[in-house]
């Protein structure tokens, strides 16, 4: 019937003025919504309960567990509960200063961090550099790549001796075992990323003639951005996992030596609160390096 | 004297103890402004003939000479439009044609010389319009297109295309010809062409060569292609030179150097 009343209409009749049915396809749109602003949020509530829920349950069950597993009375280790009451300062205020020792456990984590953070930038410039040197070159690959296999498998802590003989201060040595820690997945997956440059993008900079520092900085860097970003993962997350033995041994203010001394002061409490504390801060900044990662190689990937 | 002469060429590969000849005593001279096609089957080595115009594979035997000068390494005065376009894909449309412009006249253009010539080349292939979108985002034609621009861009002595429509539909890669014939118009570019579609040749060239199947690929035959330009796809259809210059071709291709696949 649309159809037909179509052909009558006259040429330059517009097709709202079809009689009759509505012409196919058209929906009519709904009028502008006054609770839109609402609308918009329901759906982002929705990821949000859908991704934040879930955990949230399985760390209520964990703490419903372990609350009736620790109550008895032979029990050595203490339940969620006697925690909250013993280290309650420590979980409410992560940023109070009463003196030298007894501090925070934010700022703790900070000095920690600063330290990772300084051992980590530098194994992040060597190993760029490094490995790009290991996949670039096959005399440099088949000379240092079989010392690095060698050395990378040395547990952090094993460095730690040599490396207060060396340095004879706690606080270079630490990053020192931040640094040697977190270069060996930096170099080799740089070195996996160089290696994979497709050849065609070598022969973009053969015909333009670059030169080595802008073939560096132009293709084999943003070329390799992805292995590289993997490889600095993998290294953030050693050098978390490494700062807090070190600091065990070495001493300070760092989070590590804070679980050690809890241990000879028999707080348990305080050293459940503090592997929290680690917990959440190594994730944050696995997430942090991912992040920096997926901006920086945005575009790198597809091709 | 020959623009480009490609002298007693031999190219032969080797992987161990074993040696592959490639390219056996390849003769061929091009002249200024003069669009050639290179056509064979697959494996032939017509693209390592053009790597070695390029300067990208090196020669085992003979020499290239590009304006009476040998020429050994890569540069930007041969420029390449590669097979899959090589576009760096961490780098927009505009960045990847002004890598190039920007190496290639640093000491020569200012800076907004530079800019203008980078547009003045994307605008040549119609590109201009996409200039802030990375190669992810615009489809396989519009790659091409940017690779030529990329090419152009040089400023080359002679431009070498690579199977540059290949990987192309048919639509599209009739577009890009046309387009690629217009820049020939305008520009007078000398080109090298690899292919191995016969339409696309004998459609676009001035001379087709034709290479034997390898190993030892030789230049089995060169033909001229006598036709006017503007050339015009339609009208050619029914044109006799056309016709006979794709018969030519055809015969050539499959009664005398058919393709044997390796068993």
């Amino acid at each position: 019937m649309g159809h037909a009343a179509l052909k009558d209409a006259p040429a330059g009749a517009a097709i709202v003025a079809l009689p009759g049915a509505k012409p196919p396809g058209v929906v009519p749109l709904p009028p502008p919504a006054g609770r839109s602003r609402t609308r918009r949020l329901l759906p982002w509530l929705g990821t949000v309960l859908v991704n934040v829920l879930p955990p949230l349950v399985t760390v209520a069950l964990i703490a419903l567990f372990w609350q009736i597993a620790a109550s008895g009375p032979q029990s050595s280790l203490p339940p969620p509960t006697k925690i909250w009451e013993e280290a309650r300062d420590l979980i409410v205020e992560p940023f109070y200063w009463v003196g030298s020792q007894d501090i925070g456990l934010g700022w703790r984590i900070l000095v920690s961090l600063q330290r990772v953070a300084i051992g980590f930038s530098l194994a992040a410039i060597v190993g760029v550099l490094l490995g790009s040197l290991v996949g670039q070159s096959v005399w440099a690959m088949r000379g240092l790549d079989p010392v690095f296999q060698v050395l990378r498998t040395v547990p952090p802590l094993a460095w730690l001796p040599l490396s207060l003989a060396a340095f004879r201060d706690s606080q270079p040595s630490a990053i020192f075992v931040i640094f040697i820690t977190a270069i060996w997945p930096v170099i080799i997956n740089t070195a996996v990323g160089i290696r994979n440059i497709p050849q065609d993008y070598r022969n973009v900079a053969r015909v333009l003639r670059l030169n080595q520092l802008e073939f560096f900085v132009r293709i084999m860097v943003p070329s390799a951005a992805p292995y590289i970003f993997t490889g600095l993962r993998i290294g953030v997350g050693l050098s978390w996992l490494a700062i807090v033995a070190a600091e065990m041994l070495t001493g300070g203010v760092g989070i590590g030596f804070f679980i050690w001394d809890a241990w000879n002061s028999s707080r348990l409490s305080d050293i459940i609160v503090a592997l929290i504390y680690i917990g959440i801060v190594g994730f944050a900044l696995d997430r942090l390096v991912a992040l920096v990662g997926s901006i920086v190689t945005r575009g790198t990937l597809t091709h | 004297m020959s623009y480009l002469k490609i002298d007693h060429v031999d190219k032969s590969f080797q992987r161990g103890a074993q040696t592959t000849a490639v390219l056996d005593d390849i003769c061929l001279e091009i002249g200024q402004g003069e669009f050639v096609s290179v056509i064979g089957h697959s494996g032939c080595g017509k693209s390592t003939l053009l790597n070695i115009v390029a300067g990208l594979t090196p020669i085992s035997a003979g020499a290239v000479l590009l304006e009476g000068r040998e020429v050994r390494d890569p540069g930007p005065d041969r420029a390449v439009v590669f097979q899959n376009h090589s576009l760096l894909p961490w780098l927009t449309v505009y960045d990847n044609v002004a890598l190039a412009v920007n190496k290639v006249f640093a000491g020569q253009k200012t800076r907004s010389e530079r800019h203008d010539w980078v547009m003045h080349n994307l605008d040549l292939v119609q590109m201009a319009h996409a200039r802030d979108r990375r190669p992810a985002e615009i489809s396989g034609g519009m790659k091409q297109r940017v690779g030529i621009a990329r090419g152009l861009a040089m400023k080359p002595k002679i431009l070498l295309l690579d199977e540059p429509f290949g990987a192309l539909d048919a639509l599209t890669r009739a577009h890009l010809q046309d387009s690629v014939m217009q820049i020939h118009a305008a520009l007078g570019n000398t080109m090298i062409m690899i292919t191995h579609d016969v339409d696309e040749a004998v459609l676009l060239s001035d001379r087709i060569v034709m290479m034997t199947n390898g190993p030892s690929a030789r230049i089995g035959e060169v033909l001229d292609i006598r036709l006017e330009r503007p050339r015009r796809r339609l009208e050619l259809v029914s044109d006799r030179t056309y016709i006979a210059a794709r018969e030519a071709v055809l015969k050539f291709l499959y009664e005398r150097h058919r393709f044997v696949e390796a068993a």
